[in-house]
């Protein structure tokens, strides 16, 4: 198959991997795709954390000290970007492909050459946005949004974002459609759809949304691209278009994506809670249920995200009822872990302490997203560091905290070896500490009126500035402890249980040795 | 608990609430509002809040309560039991009926909020590329017009005055002229925009509008008291979109309609003599104002822009090239690129800021652009 394939893992007849570089670049595994996706995803969460760094900094004083504002700017639009597309997304992907195989009892995902393809074109997509820092006249400083008609008036670094997102959005339809059919088509005798691991149905919800909401942001991109070259007026009303058409078909897109990075996040959070517990989920049906209420409720609220930005008061009152009514579904869900711990044998391994992390912030964001759902009140905070406070408490003390608790939760499946658990703790509570120090303070900043995306702030602003600043600091070097934590457990990490947690139950952990083998499940197992 | 441990315990309690009073310094909560209407935002942020707070308390009371009760180290032994109808049915029609109960209140904020009709003064507002432009539309002082720039010196921004940024109560939230309202009549604020979004923000009067380019918004507000009401630019629009405060100053209405006086004859004794002729001296002087506030923000004072991004005007072929050509770029701006059309400028204005730039550092054309070639190009 491969000119230079050895064989040297004599155990594992169907091992037919080039080895060095090639293993990586030719692979249509889906452990090792799973694994560069996830690599991949950490080195992008560094970049975009330095990019963090730098604003935050900037930020630490009243005055332009450290940068200047256009490029204050472009840090605000990449960091935004990378994170979302290059760290967030891509970590649930590469959860996607290493777990989905094992979990549902295949040998591997539906299509493995497109698997490779996917992943490859992630690499291309991340340098066309760091190249655009270096575009003439620097990076493109419009917001990760990329409003009309601000960025139709942006540098050449714009173009270049516009190709990374063409080419993002390929990638995440491509591994959209692997999973789909992966999970329709390749499931084990006997695992009925009702009987898969929740965070397989996380997936296959999610997976629809992305097929349905990629092609929409390459709409509205493409038409910047062409209003910037070509002469189209999409965007221009003196040439009859309407800046607020931008922003309805990004934010058509935009709001499921909020949903494409939180679903998997529950996703992961409802295999660690009943693990941990010893106890069933409570409610697996309404779980399932309440997954597809809110990636259908994600469809019709776009608007939520542009009140101010004018429509008519009967639109405004349409998008706040139907934006609060996604509180029912996520309540349901928080309800559910609750319940699942209720009277359980927990205990407190770091991957339960990230689960409990998310679970607890994810709601305060959930509620301060109530708050912003709410129309006059919306109106006061929009544009300001409360929306910042928002999303990070959802994006970061939710989705990532959530990728933590996989990572440490699947690390003994993938790698054979334990993680060092005084360090995670540390990495947990460190991470906590200093996440708080950060964002709940930017709460009172926008409260008191300090608008988003802006590189120098009046001095009523200074204290609460100056106290977010040394939290991200804090924040940011609690990373590299992770980095530390992960590399150490490949490298001398003690060797790890066939079934390390008691209370996991899923087929990796039942059926699969520590670390899992080349191909998962040669022979299906049989789920009763 | 002994007395000893009682005693502890209030100590420790006065230290919090000491602590929260030495807090009363940060701003915690939304600017007092000086609107009836921001008066009951303010109560609605606060109801939903307060909602917030106490379902969360009570959730999480569970979840800790089983964090610390059902543990393992404490022996205690998992139940296996899972779904429960009556429970699921009624975790999801209680909220359901907590948000019914919050969107009521705030649908009639809304609708209020929304209604802009019979307003006494409507100002229109324009975001440009880095300030607004105010026109007294309709209304008393009608047809007073100016543009409101940032008034921070840039030597506290740069950091050469630090001294004088840290003395400055209102650094970044001072305007060279104030908008100008009456206390207690009902102002209708349109926004629109000339280049790209800016959105018009005074916290403490409760209206947020995006200045949308090309259409027309609107907003209003009816201010209670007297005094200044600070804000800023809240849509991303550019390198100095932090830099774009609006300042409001709402007066008596007997000093407003003084104020309107004053205003009027100062547009009157401004208004040029349309038949003046205008010396290359005179232009390049008036030139020079209209530079520092339409152009340097990206030109530079130096003329240098900034490299890769905005283009230099000292040397450029352009600016030292025939007039015509120079006058067209500003008139009509340039597709694509930050230079936006600058037809708002009047001919004069216009005149005056070519002359300058084709007169200024190494730029020694040593000619002088006439009104009455800008006219002509229009």
């Amino acid at each position: 198959m491969y000119a230079a394939h050895t064989n040297d893992h004599g155990h594992d007849e169907h091992s037919h991997k080039p080895s060095g570089i090639m293993r990586w670049v030719q692979s249509t595994n889906h452990k090792d795709i799973g694994t560069m996706y996830l690599w991949f995803s950490f080195a992008m969460f560094l970049v975009g954390g330095a990019m963090a760094m730098i604003i935050r900094a900037e930020l630490f004083q009243p005055g332009l000290q450290i940068v200047k504002p256009e490029f204050f700017n472009s840090m605000t639009t990449y960091h935004g970007l990378i994170m979302v597309f290059g760290a967030i997304m891509p970590a649930f992907v590469g959860f996607a492909n290493w777990l989905i195989p094992m979990q549902i009892g295949a040998p591997d995902m539906a299509f493995p050459r497109m698997n490779n393809l996917s992943f490859w074109l992630l690499p291309p997509a991340a340098l066309l946005l760091i190249a655009a820092q270096f575009a003439p006249g620097g990076g493109a400083g419009v917001g990760w949004t990329l409003y009309a008609p601000l960025s139709t008036q942006a540098g050449p670094a714009m173009d270049l974002t516009i190709f990374a997102i063409h080419i993002l959005g390929m990638s995440s339809i491509m591994g959209s459609i692997n999973i789909i059919t992966t999970i329709l088509n390749m499931r084990a005798p006997g695992m009925t759809l009702m009987k898969m691991p929740l965070f397989c149905w996380t997936w296959l919800i999610t997976a629809y949304l992305l097929v349905a909401v990629m092609p929409v942001l390459a709409g509205a991109v493409t038409m910047t691209l062409t209003d910037r070259h070509f002469g189209t007026h999409f965007f221009n009303a003196a040439g009859g278009g309407d800046p607020v058409l931008y922003q309805h078909i990004f934010w058509f897109f935009g709001h499921p994506e909020v949903y494409v990075i939180a679903i998997p996040a529950f996703g992961v959070v409802s295999q660690v809670i009943p693990a941990f517990s010893r106890k069933p989920l409570f409610g697996y049906a309404s779980m399932v249920y309440a997954t597809a209420s809110i990636a259908i409720l994600s469809f019709m609220v776009w608007a939520h995200h542009m009140y101010t930005a004018g429509m008519p008061v009967e639109a405004q009152l349409y998008f706040m009822y139907a934006t609060v009514l996604i509180a029912v579904p996520t309540g349901v869900k928080v309800f559910n872990w609750v319940a699942t711990m209720w009277k359980g044998s927990l205990t407190f391994e770091t991957p339960m302490l990230f689960a409990l992390g998310f679970l607890f912030l994810f709601t305060l964001g959930g509620f301060t997203g109530l708050v912003l759902s709410i129309v006059p009140v919306d109106i006061q905070l929009h544009d300001t560091y409360y929306v910042v406070a928002h999303f990070h408490y959802v994006m970061v003390a939710g989705a990532l905290f959530s990728a933590f608790a996989g990572i440490y939760f699947w690390l003994p499946k993938w790698t054979g070896r334990m993680y060092n658990e005084t360090l995670g703790k540390w990495h947990f509570w460190l991470s906590l500490v200093f996440f708080n120090v950060t964002f709940f303070v930017q709460h009172f900043l926008g409260l008191a009126g300090m608008p988003r995306r802006i590189p120098d702030y009046s001095l009523q602003f200074a204290e609460f500035n100056m106290i977010s600043s040394i939290g991200a600091f804090g924040f940011g070097l609690s990373q590299l402890l992770f980095l530390y934590i992960v590399i150490k457990t490949i490298t001398s990490g003690e060797k790890a249980a066939d079934r390390q947690w008691e209370g996991a139950d899923s087929l990796e952990w039942t059926h699969l040795p520590s670390p899992a083998p080349w191909h998962s499940f040669e022979t299906p197992p049989v789920v009763k | 608990m002994g007395n000893k441990g009682f005693r502890k315990w209030v100590a420790a309690a006065a230290m919090f609430f000491w602590s929260i009073a030495a807090w009363a310094e940060y701003k915690l909560n939304l600017q007092t509002p000086n609107t009836r209407l921001g008066e009951t935002i303010y109560d609605l942020h606060t109801i939903i809040t307060v909602i917030c707070f106490v379902i969360f308390v009570g959730v999480f009371g569970f979840m800790f309560y089983a964090v610390f009760k059902h543990r393992k180290s404490v022996g205690h032994k998992a139940a296996q039991f899972h779904e429960n109808t009556a429970v699921e049915v009624a975790w999801t029609l209680i909220p359901f009926v907590i948000l019914i109960a919050l969107a009521v209140p705030a649908t009639g904020t809304l609708i209020t909020m929304r209604d802009a009709s019979e307003p006494d003064l409507t100002i229109k507002a324009t975001g440009y590329q880095w300030k607004w432009g105010y026109d007294y539309i309709k209304g008393e002082g009608e047809g007073i017009s100016f543009y409101s720039a940032l008034s921070t010196p840039r030597a506290q921004i740069d950091g050469t005055d630090i001294a004088g940024r840290n003395a400055n109560p209102n650094y970044l939230l001072e305007t060279d002229n104030h908008v100008v309202v009456p206390v207690g009549k009902k102002v209708r604020i349109l926004t629109t925009a000339a280049d790209v979004i800016h959105a018009w923000w005074v916290p403490a009067l409760s209206v947020k509008q995006d200045a949308v380019p090309g259409f027309i918004r609107d907003a209003w507000f009816k201010a209670e008291k007297a005094g200044i009401y600070r804000g800023q630019c809240a849509e991303l629009c550019g390198k100095e979109h932090g830099f774009m405060p609006i300042v409001v100053e709402v007066m008596e209405p007997a000093q407003y309609t003084a104020w309107v006086s004053t205003q009027q004859k100062k547009v009157a004794a401004a208004k040029v003599d349309p038949g003046k002729t205008w010396t290359p001296e005179e232009l390049k002087e008036q030139g020079g104002k209209v530079f520092a506030q339409n152009c340097v923000a990206c030109h530079q004072a130096t003329g240098m822009g900034v490299p890769g991004a905005f283009p230099a005007l000292n040397g450029s072929k352009v600016v030292n090239g025939p007039k015509d050509d120079q006058i067209k770029l500003v008139l009509n701006g340039k597709q694509g690129t930050a230079m936006n059309a600058f037809k708002h400028l009047s001919d004069v204005d216009l005149a005056a800021v070519l002359t300058y730039t084709r007169n200024s550092w190494n730029n020694k054309t040593g000619d002088a652009v006439a009104p009455a070639e800008a006219k002509a190009l229009r």
